[in-house]
């Protein structure tokens, strides 16, 4: 693993784990069986309707719309997400204070909860007569049924993964590197942004793009809080569903492989910029 | 020390292949005692465990064979859609025959030529659709004009995926299309006004229902009869009424035999006599108990029929045609409600 003179590229290397071969097939096999295979058997479910049947649907505009609302919203939230996921496992990490072993195991609870339950629950609050929806409605903010709900809903489940891909690197910070920033002169906002914040640009990345991952995919929470009103508030997921429930298999195939296209290249870019962030600043 | 590292993964990989085996033996072995699955639609959930339960006692009256009958609920598309798809069902009851014929042209499982194989064209109970308002009624709704009225909000599920959504577009339909006469493009403008007046489409039936009287969403729930009363019952009557409008639809909620699985299972005999066990007077009469029509008045307790009024129910086929052309014009891809939707945003 040391980087500066690595030997060329080589297929086998030496490893505490014996047994190679049997591990890297099992893990190729695994790999396919898992995931190559159902991803090949809905892209060769969609292959019926041909390049252009595909773009077809893309292009119809009930599917276009719940297309951009579900990768627009998904991107909002999990923006917020990562900002906000920052701020908790900053805290929980850099302060001591009473009940924080309860906050940091809560976290997780958003991972744990059965999604739909997660739905009710934000629904029954967000709604006009909720404990927050009537508080909202007076300041004539509807969240529930709304693209604000679908994003309330998104940002909820997108949390734990923007906190805890986060927080293993704010704890293996070493205080010395800012005390030695700040001897050096700098002023607390530099060590910040200078010092503190670039290592774990690569993490906050990798937290986003969970979190945007999820917020995509997710149906089971969305569905309760969202109206599914077509144009408004239907979600590309809900839509798939809806396919099916006409026996369009291929419709529903085509929107799924669209979704998974644009994920594939929104990942694919993200894992890009943490290679370069990683180059650049040379950390995890 | 190369022997104990590979013989370790085949070891386990054996006991993996053993819990395969077992796994695999159990439904085989649950299914030695006779058992049926009727897959059913959402709202039936109370209705079928009663009839489930007569229907065993009656079976095991008549041939002394203990048998179990199941039932899987949810919203009828899908449940017709798990049918083709493979789930073993020996019978279907589903919201709305649109369902059963999907199943007879997509799987084959079923004849097209189902609707002759019971009495009264597999519809043991009709149903059909009623107003739910909150107490005391503060929106006046009588008719299904009051739900076209700008400052009304109606909650009505999903008419792609849900069999109760597509009664309540048919019927609103159907009445502007008798009021306004015979006129189609006016009945449509009159569909799209109610639905410009919605501010949530859930998936089912139940969706909607909860949307209503618990997030306390809308003002008025076009909803089955008995669903109707089912919410009265569970949420109180203090805070709901049901209004019943002047004219409705009939609602067909069929029945029908999946001859493929009964076939390869061994249950013809007993499926049979299950879906004939539904036109029988017992039957009958727990459907009246749950506020399904029975086609048989005579068979039910007179105190339950008076829950139930005549009122002027028109057929929607009358009106539209056969099934397949309800299901093109209405709720197909690009069908009616999609040009609604797409007219409305």
């Amino acid at each position: 693993m040391t980087e500066p003179n690595r030997p060329r590229w080589r297929f086998r290397q030496p490893s505490v784990i014996p047994g190679f071969g049997l591990t890297f097939g099992y893990a190729l096999t695994c790999l396919c069986l898992i995931v190559l295979l159902p991803l090949a058997a809905l892209v060769w479910r969609a292959s019926g309707l041909g390049l252009s049947g595909i773009v077809d649907v893309a292009r119809d505009p009930r599917v276009a719309s719940a297309l951009r609302l579900s990768f627009g919203v998904s991107l909002a939230a999990a923006l917020t997400a990562s900002v906000f996921g920052f701020l908790v496992a900053w805290v929980l990490t850099r302060y001591r204070f009473p009940g924080r072993r309860i906050v940091d195991a809560a976290v997780d609870l958003p991972f744990a909860l059965p999604t739909a339950v997660a739905g009710i629950a934000l629904a029954s609050l967000y709604a006009p007569t909720g404990l927050v929806g009537a508080q909202l409605a007076r300041v004539g903010i509807q969240a529930a049924y709304t693209p604000l709900g679908i994003f309330i809903a998104m940002v909820f489940i997108g949390l734990p993964f923007a906190v805890r891909t986060v927080q293993p690197l704010i704890a293996e910070i070493d205080k010395e590197v800012e005390e030695a920033s700040a001897t050096l002169g700098a002023s607390r906002r530099a060590t910040l942004v200078k010092v503190v914040l670039p290592p774990l640009i690569p993490a906050v990345l990798t937290g986003f793009a969970l979190a945007f991952a999820r917020g995509v995919g997710e149906y089971g929470s969305i569905i309760f809080i969202a109206g599914n009103l077509p144009y408004v508030s239907e979600i590309a997921p809900l839509l798939i569903v809806i396919k099916l429930s006409e026996y369009d298999y291929a419709g529903a195939a085509a929107i799924a492989t669209i979704m998974l296209g644009i994920s594939f290249l929104t990942l694919l870019a993200i894992n890009l910029i943490q290679a370069w962030s990683r180059r650049r600043f040379g950390y995890v | 020390m190369t022997v104990q590292h590979v013989s370790r993964p085949i070891r386990s990989l054996r006991r993996l292949a053993c819990a395969l085996a077992l796994a695999g033996l159990v439904p085989a072995g649950a299914l030695a005692q006779t058992a049926m699955l009727n897959v059913s639609y959402d709202p039936t959930r109370e209705l079928y465990r009663d009839i489930n339960a007569a229907f065993a006692a009656d079976w095991k009256a008549k041939t002394g064979e203990d048998l179990t009958v199941r039932a899987s609920h949810g919203g009828s598309g899908a449940q017709a859609r798990t049918v083709i798809d493979g789930v073993p069902a020996d019978v279907v009851t589903l919201g709305i025959p649109s369902d059963i014929d999907a199943i007879a042209r997509l799987s084959r499982k079923i004849p097209a030529d189902w609707r002759t194989k019971l009495p009264n064209e597999g519809l043991p109970y009709t149903s059909t659709v009623v107003f739910l308002v909150r107490k005391g009624n503060p929106k006046a709704v009588k008719d299904w004009s009051d739900l076209a009225k700008p400052d009304v909000k109606v909650i009505t599920p999903n008419p792609k995926t849900s069999a109760g959504g597509r009664w309540n577009f048919l019927a609103a339909w159907g009445y502007a299309y008798e009021r306004d006469g015979k006129d189609a493009g006016k009945a449509d403008a009159f569909v799209g006004q109610i639905y410009k007046n919605v501010p949530v489409l859930d998936t089912g039936a139940r969706g909607s229902t909860v949307t209503f009287a618990q997030r306390g969403l809308g003002d008025v729930l076009p909803t089955w009869e008995n669903e109707a009363f089912l919410v009265l019952q569970e949420f109180g009557a203090d805070k709901f009424d049901i209004v019943i409008p002047p004219v409705s639809i009939y609602a067909e909620p069929p029945v029908a035999l999946v001859d493929a699985n009964v076939d390869a299972k061994g249950t013809r005999k007993q499926a049979e006599a299950y879906l004939q066990f539904l036109f029988s007077d017992q039957a009958q009469a727990i459907f009246a108990k749950h506020r399904y029509r029975p086609i048989k008045r005579e068979a039910a307790d007179p105190k339950d029929l008076a829950l139930l009024p005549e009122i002027k129910l028109f057929k929607i086929e009358d009106l539209q045609g056969d099934w397949d052309t309800i299901q093109k014009k209405n709720f197909d891809n690009g069908g009616l409600f999609d040009q609604l939707s797409r007219a409305g945003r």
